[in-house]
C-alpha cells in the first residue's frame, strides 16, 4: 500500500536528496518510486558509459524548452540505484519532469515502477564483471524492460548490436547512430550467437548467421571537417557546439537531443542549452595544484578508455592514471589489459591509486615510460614535475604545467575530494574554477552510486 | 626461429583481459632477443595449425559455444597440440578444452576433447574473487611459486585421470570446491585464473616459454615481481582473516571445505605479517 509523495518526502527529510534518505523512503514504502514519479514526465538514461553526462545534457535540454527555463529533477551525483532515484525524486518539485540516470542492471525494475515516457539506451560493454558477469544478461533484461514499457519512446543507439537487440521489441523507437568505438563485446550476435561483422569504415553491422543487422538510424552523429552535426533522416541538420570535449560527448549530446525529442521538445533550443555544459560532476573540470593545472577525466572500462585517448593533450603532456578496484569499480582490474595503453608511448605516465601496481605492470609491458606514485595528490605533483622537465606548457599564460588525470570511478571521487581541499591550492582560483565549471567539487562527492544495492 | 604466438578469438574469448597473456609472452621473448610474432586470430579467420603457443581466454556463454564449435570444425588446434604446441587456456577457454562444458542453452556442449575434464553447472553461487594456489611439487621444482589470480565462473570442472591439477587452492574456489585448481596435460596449461594470470605470475609465463625455447635468462622483473608479491600477500592476509572469522572470502560466493593451511601460527596485522613461518618464507619455500 503506497503513501502519498508528500509523506514520503517528509520521511526522507525533504530537500536532503541523500541516498540514506532514499533508503528510508523505500523502507517505508517499497513502491515509493512509482508514487514519487506519479504526475510527472520521467526520462530514464542507462548504459555502460555516458550515463551521467547524457543525463546532465538531457536535463539541460529539457529545462530550456524554447529558450525558456523550468525546473527539472535529476540525480546529478551519480546515485543511480533505487534509493538514489527515490531521494532525487523526493527532493525535487512535484510535477517537474525528471531525467534520471539508472544503473544498467536496475533499469527494468525501475522502469516497471516509474513508467517512463522516454528510455534512453546508450551502449553496453564489459564493466564491473564481478557484479554484472555477462553483458548479455544485462541486454536480456533491457529487452524485457523495453517490451514492458509500452508507454515509452525508446531512444536507442543503432550502432551497438546489444542495444539494438534490446530495443528491437519496443513499441516506439527513435534510432540514433551514435557510433561505437569499442566493439569487442558486440561480435557475438545477441540473437543467435553467430558472428556480427562490422563493415569497414562505416557503422553498419550484421550477423553472418541470422542476418540481424543495424537498424536504419532516424538521427545520427556526423563528424567531419565542417564540425560535428546532428543529422536527421528527414533532412534536418543541427550543428553541435559543445564545451565538453571528445567524440563520445558529441554522441551523448545527440542521444540527449533525441531524448528531448522523445519527451516532446525541440532540438534547436535543447542543443543550445547543452552547449553551455562545461563539466559533469567533476569530469572535464580543471584544478590548480601548486603550479600544476590538472584536468580530470573519468574512464572506468575499456570502452571508456577507447574514447579517452583522443581527448588527451598531445604528447609529451604527462598523464596520471588512477586505478582502484573497490566494489563500485569492480574487484578485478584485469580490464586494464583490454586497453591499448601502448598509445601513451611518448608521454610520461604516473600510475597511482590502490591498484597502481597492476597498472604499472600493464605500462611496463606496453613499454610506456612510467613511475608508480601510490598517493593520488603526490602523483599529480610528480606529473607536474615531469611536465616541467619535458618543457610542456599550459597555453593559458598562467605558468601552470598542464597534466591530464584519468581516473576510474572511486579513485576519481577520491581525487576530486583531495584536490578540492589540497594544501597549496589557491582558494580563489579553485572557487573560480568551480564557478566556471558550474558546480563545486565538494568533498564527499558520491562514492556509493555504483555497485551499491539496496 | 621465430616463435609464433596465436591469440585465439579475442573478441569471443577475451572478456577478462586475458589477451594480455599473449602480450606478456611476446614481450618476454622479445626482451630476451627472440624473434616472435603475435598472430591475432579473429572469429572470421581460420586458426593456423602452425603456431608454437596458443592463448585462449575467458568469455560469455554464447561466444564460448561459438568458439568451441569453430575450433571443433577446423581441428587446427587439435593438430597443433599433436605437434607439441603449448596452450594456455583460461576460464571459458579451460572449459572448452575438456570433453564437455555447459553450452549456451544450459545443456552439455561438446568440448574439444584435448583435456580429460568435464565442466558442469552447479547450484553453488558463482565463484568470484581472489584465488591463491600452491602449485604441485612438480611445478615448484621448476621454479614456480604460489599463483595468484582472480576467478569469475559459474560452472565447475572435474578432472579425469588424464589431467592433473595445477595445484591446491589456498584461497578461493578453483575448479570446483576449493580443493584444486587448473589442469595440466602435456603442454596444455588450463586455469581459472584471470588477472591476467601471466601479469601476476611472471614465473608461469617463463615456464610456458621454456617449453618452446628452452632455458631463459632472467629479466628485469621488479614490477611484475612486486605485483605478484602484493597480490599473494593480500590473499594470504584474507585467508588468514577468514580462517579466524570462520568464513572464506568475506562471505562471498566461495564455497568448499577449508584446508589445513601450511602456515599456521602467524598473524596478519597492520599490513605486515607477524610470526609463524612468515609469508616470505612460505613464498620462498613454495
Amino acid at each position: 500500500m503506497g503513501r502519498g509523495a508528500g509523506a514520503l518526502s517528509r520521511a526522507a527529510g525533504r530537500g536532503s536528496g541523500s541516498v540514506i534518505g532514499g533508503h528510508a523512503i523505500l523502507a517505508i514504502d517499497p513502491a515509493a518510486l512509482g508514487v514519487l514519479a506519479g504526475g510527472r514526465q520521467v526520462v530514464l538514461v542507462s548504459g555502460t558509459n555516458g550515463k551521467t553526462t547524457t543525463t546532465k545534457l538531457l536535463a539541460a535540454g529539457l529545462a530550456a524548452p524554447d529558450g525558456g527555463r523550468r525546473p527539472v529533477v535529476t540525480n546529478l551525483l551519480g546515485a543511480n540505484m533505487p534509493a538514489g532515484l527515490a531521494a532525487a525524486l523526493a527532493a525535487g518539485p512535484a510535477g517537474a519532469p525528471a531525467v534520471l540516470e539508472v544503473d544498467e542492471a536496475w533499469l527494468g525494475r525501475v522502469a516497471a515502477q516509474v513508467r517512463p515516457s522516454v528510455l534512453v539506451l546508450l551502449n553496453l560493454s564489459r564493466d564491473q564483471l564481478d557484479r554484472n558477469n555477462e553483458v548479455r544478461h544485462v541486454a536480456q533484461r533491457w529487452r524485457q524492460a523495453c517490451l514492458e514499457a509500452t508507454g515509452a519512446v525508446v531512444v536507442a543507439n543503432s550502432d551497438d548490436p546489444l542495444v539494438a537487440w534490446a530495443a528491437g521489441k519496443a513499441a516506439r523507437v527513435i534510432w540514433v547512430g551514435a557510433g561505437l568505438r569499442w566493439r569487442n563485446d558486440a561480435t557475438g550476435c545477441p540473437d543467435c550467437g553467430g558472428t556480427v561483422l562490422f563493415s569497414e569504415g562505416t557503422d553498419d553491422w550484421s550477423c553472418q548467421k541470422c542476418g540481424f543487422s543495424r537498424p536504419q538510424p532516424d538521427i545520427w552523429l556526423a563528424t567531419g571537417t565542417a564540425g560535428a552535426r546532428a543529422e536527421f533522416a528527414a533532412g534536418e541538420s543541427h550543428p553541435l557546439q559543445l564545451r565538453l570535449p571528445g567524440r563520445c560527448n558529441q554522441a551523448n549530446a545527440v542521444m540527449a537531443m533525441a531524448g528531448v525529442l522523445g519527451a516532446g521538445g525541440t532540438p534547436g533550443p535543447a542543443l543550445a542549452a547543452m552547449a553551455a555544459v562545461a563539466e559533469v560532476a567533476g569530469r572535464y573540470a580543471t584544478f590548480d595544484l601548486v603550479g600544476v593545472r590538472a584536468r580530470l577525466l573519468l574512464a572506468k572500462n575499456p570502452a571508456g578508455w577507447a574514447e579517452v585517448f583522443d581527448m588527451l593533450a598531445p604528447a609529451p603532456t604527462p598523464v596520471v592514471i588512477a586505478i582502484n578496484a573497490r566494489t563500485a569499480d569492480g574487484h578485478d582490474p584485469s580490464w586494464l589489459w583490454d586497453v591499448p595503453f601502448e598509445a601513451l608511448r611518448g608521454r610520461p605516465a604516473i600510475a597511482t591509486g590502490e591498484r597502481g601496481l597492476d597498472l604499472a605492470v600493464r605500462l611496463h609491458y606496453a613499454q610506456v615510460d612510467h613511475e608508480l606514485v601510490p598517493d593520488l595528490v603526490e602523483a599529480v605533483q610528480a606529473a607536474g614535475k615531469r611536465g616541467r622537465a619535458e618543457g610542456t606548457g599550459t597555453g593559458t599564460g598562467t605558468g601552470h604545467v598542464q597534466v591530464d588525470v584519468v581516473a576510474n570511478y572511486t579513485s576519481f571521487h577520491q581525487l576530486l575530494a583531495r584536490l578540492g581541499r589540497a594544501p597549496g591550492t589557491p582558494g580563489a582560483a579553485r572557487a573560480g574554477e568551480a564557478a566556471r565549471a558550474g558546480e563545486a567539487a565538494t568533498p564527499g562527492a558520491p562514492t556509493a552510486g555504483r555497485g551499491v544495492g539496496l | 626461429m621465430s616463435v609464433l604466438i596465436a591469440l585465439v578469438y579475442p573478441e569471443l574469448l577475451g572478456t577478462y583481459g586475458d589477451s594480455g597473456n599473449a602480450t606478456i609472452l611476446s614481450q618476454r621473448l622479445r626482451w630476451r632477443g627472440h624473434d616472435t610474432e603475435l598472430v591475432t586470430v579473429s572469429a572470421a579467420d581460420s586458426v593456423p595449425a602452425s603456431c608454437d603457443i596458443y592463448v585462449i581466454g575467458g568469455g560469455e556463454d554464447l561466444p564460448q559455444g561459438l568458439a568451441a564449435a569453430k575450433l571443433n570444425e577446423s581441428r587446427a588446434l587439435h593438430r597443433a597440440v599433436d605437434n607439441g604446441a603449448v596452450v594456455l587456456a583460461v576460464c571459458a577457454g579451460f572449459q572448452i578444452m575438456g570433453e564437455r562444458f555447459v553450452g549456451p542453452d544450459g545443456r552439455a556442449g561438446e568440448g574439444l576433447g584435448l583435456l580429460d575434464c568435464v565442466t558442469a553447472s552447479t547450484s553453488a553461487p558463482r565463484a568470484i574473487g581472489e584465488v591463491l594456489v600452491e602449485p604441485s611439487r612438480e611445478w615448484q621444482g621448476r621454479g614456480l611459486g604460489v599463483l595468484t589470480g582472480f576467478e569469475n565462473h559459474g560452472a565447475v570442472t572435474e578432472l579425469g585421470p588424464g589431467a592433473r591439477p595445477v595445484g591446491e587452492v589456498r584461497l578461493g574456489t578453483g575448479n570446483k570446491d576449493g580443493t584444486v585448481e587448473g589442469a595440466v596435460a602435456g603442454r596444455i596449461w588450463a586455469t581459472y585464473l584471470h588477472g591476467p594470470v601471466l601479469a601476476r605470475n611472471p614465473r608461469l609465463a617463463d615456464l610456458l616459454l621454456s617449453w618452446v625455447v628452452g632455458p631463459l635468462a632472467p629479466l628485469e622483473d621488479s614490477e611484475p615481481d612486486a605485483l605478484h608479491a602484493e597480490r599473494a600477500a593480500r590473499s594470504f592476509g584474507e585467508r588468514n582473516r577468514d580462517d579466524h572469522s570462520g568464513t572464506r572470502h568475506s562471505g562471498k560466493a566461495h564455497s568448499g571445505k577449508a584446508h589445513g593451511g601450511k602456515w599456521h601460527g602467524g598473524k596478519w596485522h597492520g599490513g605486515k605479517w607477524h610470526g609463524g613461518e612468515g609469508l616470505a618464507g612460505w613464498l620462498r619455500r613454495s
